[in-house]
């Protein structure tokens, strides 16, 4: 078997590995750097559920191969909580708003919502609906999805309040407080 | 005393999901596991002439390729559930049914029955592999007649699919009340239409997927399924390997939703566990997308032809419905959807007279089970577009129909005149239909939208409002398990036999038990979804786990209260009247000074020569209790559509949905509002968008995400719901099941809707999806008229 050298930088930490030049990229995140959080729904692009970062833009992991990363920084839902282990401000949003029932497609949602609000800060509601429809979800009907993205918006403006002056629009910046 | 039941309990599972750390089956690795993949029938019927195995074999990394020659014997095949095959005595003398027994052989036998039905399975170092092996193997087929149409399929010449079988026609049955002959022999009108529900796929985000490990040195078996019923999981594997359940461990993880369809036990979860024994190492099978849409069990598919007598006032005399269930290839669930189907069917209505005569009928597809709403929403889809068609005829107002027929408040509790499948009589236990009805006409601005719909129709814009209701038999029995217990550090763990798909069973549960023992949802933990420690469980399905499991544990955190306050009364010298407990500590009331916590109760409880119990008390603080529904309760619900018609492209769009609902009493608002809202989403889907589509040779052309097509967040409008709370009398709480109701409306509310959107143009919509091309075929039909 055809094999490749893939070297990457994944949720901070620079990693090497040997690998199939057919393997997925989905499959080399969660089979050879046992990152589990990002799912495979559908194996065809579609579904959305494998969605991670890809020097911060959002792709599905289940449309690339893992030789074509190389080089590239990576982003999977592992990366999110903040640094003492709590929640950042998206995913305390879903828990508050019930935005996830069985949670598999989850991992796939907050990483499109990241990339997201990264684009637009202060989107509108039909702005939200179009940036989260290529991600499907199966339990929720959307509302809550769409309830967390805002929550998210609203706490996040007022922690910069809290924080002025901002200097950039990371979204790191404002994970440090917590509104609950 | 109700603290937090009834209150937005913040959900215990969302942290591992948010994080990325719960664990689906696919995330589950074991050493040395091996990966298994199946080859599929590429026909819908077809013999098995031969299967080369060879080249795939020899290929490096495969470890076994194995097909129903070298299972014989070894595996027995899967038949049809015992549990929903045997009826009641006094149903079977009422609807007279014959359940002809049908099976399918875990890997195709001679000949295949569907497309997509498993016919060898590889198992080899990984994933890749085995579909490489897959590639090598090669199948020869000598194609039979595929038969796709039910009403060929029965007909005495057909080719017969089980050929056990004396035809395809696998059950029927008939139910009956009042005379219905003479109900249409006296009508002003009779209505005579063919209405029909598409076939369709669950599609849970999660694909199916199983992981075995047997232990050659215990002689025990783990498995993991992505799985409603790790206990269904387990009996059957026992009986078809004919081994004690007792050696079989099966845990349902985080299953990444379900629906209907993963309560079926499939094939796949049977050979894994084998072929991890055969082959000494842990075997893991993870369906794909693409075999989730061929082979994974589908639903709903029935055509009714319905005759209805009403009269000039919209009153319905009476109801004869002749409908076929389209089986597929076999029928694991006997009567389970046709019997829904026939027993909810007049819904909220009292219409005295009513027949219902079904044949479930076996085709060339992937097997027909349960899914949410299993028969229900294709009762409610022809019950109210009669509704919708009588109004038209009247040229009354659909409302006033409803009204005309509705049964009223003080008519409660309601007996339809015919039994459940349980055998009960057909009683609508609580709830109040006609104030429903006011509620959610008020909620979608019903009057105001008449008014403007005038205007805007004559602006060409196509606005229509369209109403469908629902009643809906929640909470089957037969049981369900709860083991409460107190451990020595004080803390609370339950144990339920229910096993949950993302409907927050761990939060609700706790809810109930924590009012029920004095403590916080915080300290206690519930386990569910795992055989591991119950003796019996059911499962997760026919929305019946807040009915059932959520009394099992009500009943047994009570009695386990009312020994915790035994014992403190016993060691405060105090009547266990005199007694409160409160976060964790018992105390008197004229006493409070004096406090026990449960470390106190566990130790003196502890069996031991020094236990300090009353007399005559059993040591330990454990309770199991099995709850035994009397009969189903029933919740109800009414939603109203609005929607937009785009009469050059047929496309629909939803403006306003409103609902409002009642399950008796709400554990957990926050959730029974997801619910609501996710069910009314996948019945967006089945009004609209999807369809699972066979070609003449029972090839399934919707094989992709590319056509068979889920909703999206552009699709699905956010609900406006409105509660009612009529606690069911059927379990101590009140409790009525949820999780399904949503799904059971939405294909008549928006069917009618679209009618309605385009009057005066005079179209008639008969099936769903009302997908773009369907309705302008009936847009170009309505104007050549």
């Amino acid at each position: 078997m055809n094999k490749r050298i893939v070297a990457l930088t994944i949720n901070g930490v620079d990693v090497q590995r040997k690998v199939a030049s057919r393997m997925l990229l989905t499959d080399f995140i969660r089979d050879e750097l046992k990152l589990t959080g990002t799912n495979v729904g559908c194996e065809h692009g579609v579904c959305g559920a494998c969605t991670i970062l890809l020097n911060g833009e959002s792709v599905r992991s289940c449309l690339m191969l893992a030789v074509q990363a190389d080089g590239y920084e990576i982003e999977t839902v592992e990366s999110l909580q903040n640094d003492n282990g709590t929640l950042n401000t998206l995913q305390q949003s879903f828990k508050d708003c019930h935005g996830l029932q069985c949670g598999f497609c989850t991992p796939g949602f907050l990483m499109t919502v990241t990339s997201f609000l990264k684009e637009n800060e202060d989107p509108t509601e039909e702005e939200i609906r179009e940036a989260i429809s290529g991600n499907l979800c199966r339990c929720t009907g959307y509302a809550n999805i769409v309830k967390s993205v805002q929550r998210t918006v609203q706490s996040q403006r007022t922690s910069k309040s809290l924080t002025e002056p901002v200097c950039h629009t990371d979204h790191k910046q404002n994970e440090t407080v917590q509104i609950s | 005393m109700s603290k937090f039941v009834g209150q937005s309990v913040k959900r215990k599972e969302d942290l591992r999901l948010l994080t990325g750390t719960g664990k689906f089956v696919a995330d589950l690795r074991m050493e040395n596991m091996l990966e298994a993949a199946f080859l599929r029938s590429t026909y819908g019927h077809a013999r098995i002439k031969g299967i080369e195995t060879d080249a795939a074999k020899s290929l490096e990394g495969v470890y076994a390729v194995i097909t129903s020659n070298d299972i014989e014997g070894e595996i027995k095949p899967l038949k049809q559930f015992d549990s929903h095959c045997i009826l009641p005595p006094n149903l079977i003398e009422e609807i007279d049914p014959v359940i002809n027994y049908n099976f399918e052989d875990v890997l195709a036998k001679r000949k295949v029955t569907y497309a997509g039905q498993p016919v060898a399975v590889v198992v080899a170092k990984n994933r890749y592999i085995a579909e490489d092996a897959l590639a090598l193997l090669k199948v020869e087929y000598e194609p039979l007649e595929a038969l796709v149409n039910p009403f060929e399929a029965e007909k005495g010449d057909a080719p017969i699919i089980q050929e056990h079988m004396e035809s395809n026609i696998q059950s029927h049955f008939l139910v009956q009340v009042g005379d219905v002959d003479k109900a249409i022999e006296e009508a002003d009108y009779v209505l005579k239409k063919r209405l029909r529900t598409p076939r369709l796929s669950s599609n849970p985000m999660e694909t199916r997927g199983v992981l075995a490990n047997y232990d050659a040195v215990t002689g025990k078996f783990r498995v993991w399924s992505s799985t409603q019923l790790p206990y269904e999981v387990r009996s059957t594997i026992a009986s078809l390997l004919e081994i004690p359940e007792e050696s079989i461990h099966v845990t349902a993880p985080e299953v990444g939703g379900g629906f209907g369809p993963k309560g079926g036990v499939h094939p796949e979860e049977i050979l894994i566990p084998y072929l991890s024994r055969m082959l000494g190492r842990p075997v893991r099978w993870i369906e794909d997308r693409i075999e989730h849409l061929a082979a994974a069990r589908q639903s709903r598919d029935q055509i009714h032809d319905v005759e209805v007598s009403y009269k000039k006032d919209g009153t319905i005399t009476g109801i004869k419905d002749d409908f076929i269930v389209d089986s597929g290839a076999v029928n694991y669930f006997a009567l389970t959807c046709a019997y829904n189907t026939a027993y909810h069917l007049r819904g909220m209505y009292k219409i005295p007279s009513y027949q219902s005569k079904c044949r479930v009928i076996l085709t060339n597809k992937t097997p027909n089970v349960p899914f949410r709403g299993a028969g229900r929403p294709e009762a409610t889809f022809v019950m109210d577009r009669v509704i919708d068609m009588i109004a038209r005829n009247l040229a009354m107002d659909p409302v006033d129909v409803m009204k005309k027929n509705m049964i009223q408040a003080e008519e409660m509790p309601y007996d339809q005149g015919i039994l459940v499948k349980d055998g009960a009589q057909l009683i609508y236990d609580s709830g109040n239909y006609p104030d429903a009805l006011d509620k959610v006409l008020e909620a979608t601005n019903y009057k105001g939208f008449r008014k403007k719909q005038q205007q805007l129709k004559e602006a060409g814009k196509y606005v229509g409002i369209g109403i469908s209701s629902f009643i809906e038999g929640t909470g089957s029995g037969p049981f369900e398990s709860a083991l409460v217990k107190i451990d020595l550090t004080g803390h609370v763990t339950a144990h339920l036999g229910s096993s949950p798909q993302g409907q927050g069973h761990e939060t609700v549960f706790s809810q109930i038990c924590a009012d029920d023992l004095g403590v916080t949802p915080d300290q206690v933990t519930v386990v569910v979804g795992d055989t591991g420690v119950l003796p019996i469980g059911a499962g997760t399905y026919a929305s019946r786990s807040a009915v059932n499991a959520g009394s099992a544990i009500h009943e047994a955190s009570q009695k386990l209260q009312r020994k915790v306050l035994e014992i403190a009364g016993m060691l405060l010298d105090n009547e266990v009247e005199m007694l409160n407990i409160e976060n964790g500590t018992i105390y008197a009331h004229d006493n409070p000074e004096m406090k026990l916590t449960f470390v106190d109760i566990a130790n003196a409880a502890r069996p031991s020569k020094s236990s300090k119990l009353p007399e005559g008390m059993e040591p330990g603080l454990q309770v199991l209790h099995y709850f035994v529904p009397p009969t189903v309760t029933f919740a109800s619900s009414i939603h109203v559509a609005q929607v937009e018609v785009d009469k050059e492209t047929g496309f629909v769009d939803i403006q306003d949905y409103s609902v409002v609902h009642d399950c008796g009493t709400v554990i957990n608002p926050m959730i029974v509002e997801g619910q609501v809202q996710g069910g009314i989403a996948q019945g967006i889907g089945s009004a609209l968008y999807e369809e699972v589509v066979h070609d003449k040779n029972g090839q399934v052309l919707t094989g992709s995400y590319m056509d068979y097509l889920i909703p999206t967040s552009m699709e699905v409008p956010t609900v406006k719901m409105v509660h009612q709370e009529y606690p069911s009398t059927r379990n101590p709480m009140g409790i009525k099941g949820v999780g399904e109701g949503g799904a059971i409306s939405p294909p008549a509310a928006i069917a009618n809707a679209v009618v309605d959107a385009l009057t005066p143009l005079s179209i008639e919509i008969t099936k769903v999806p009302v997908s773009p091309g369907y309705l302008r075929e009936l847009i170009k039909e309505a104007e050549r008229v």
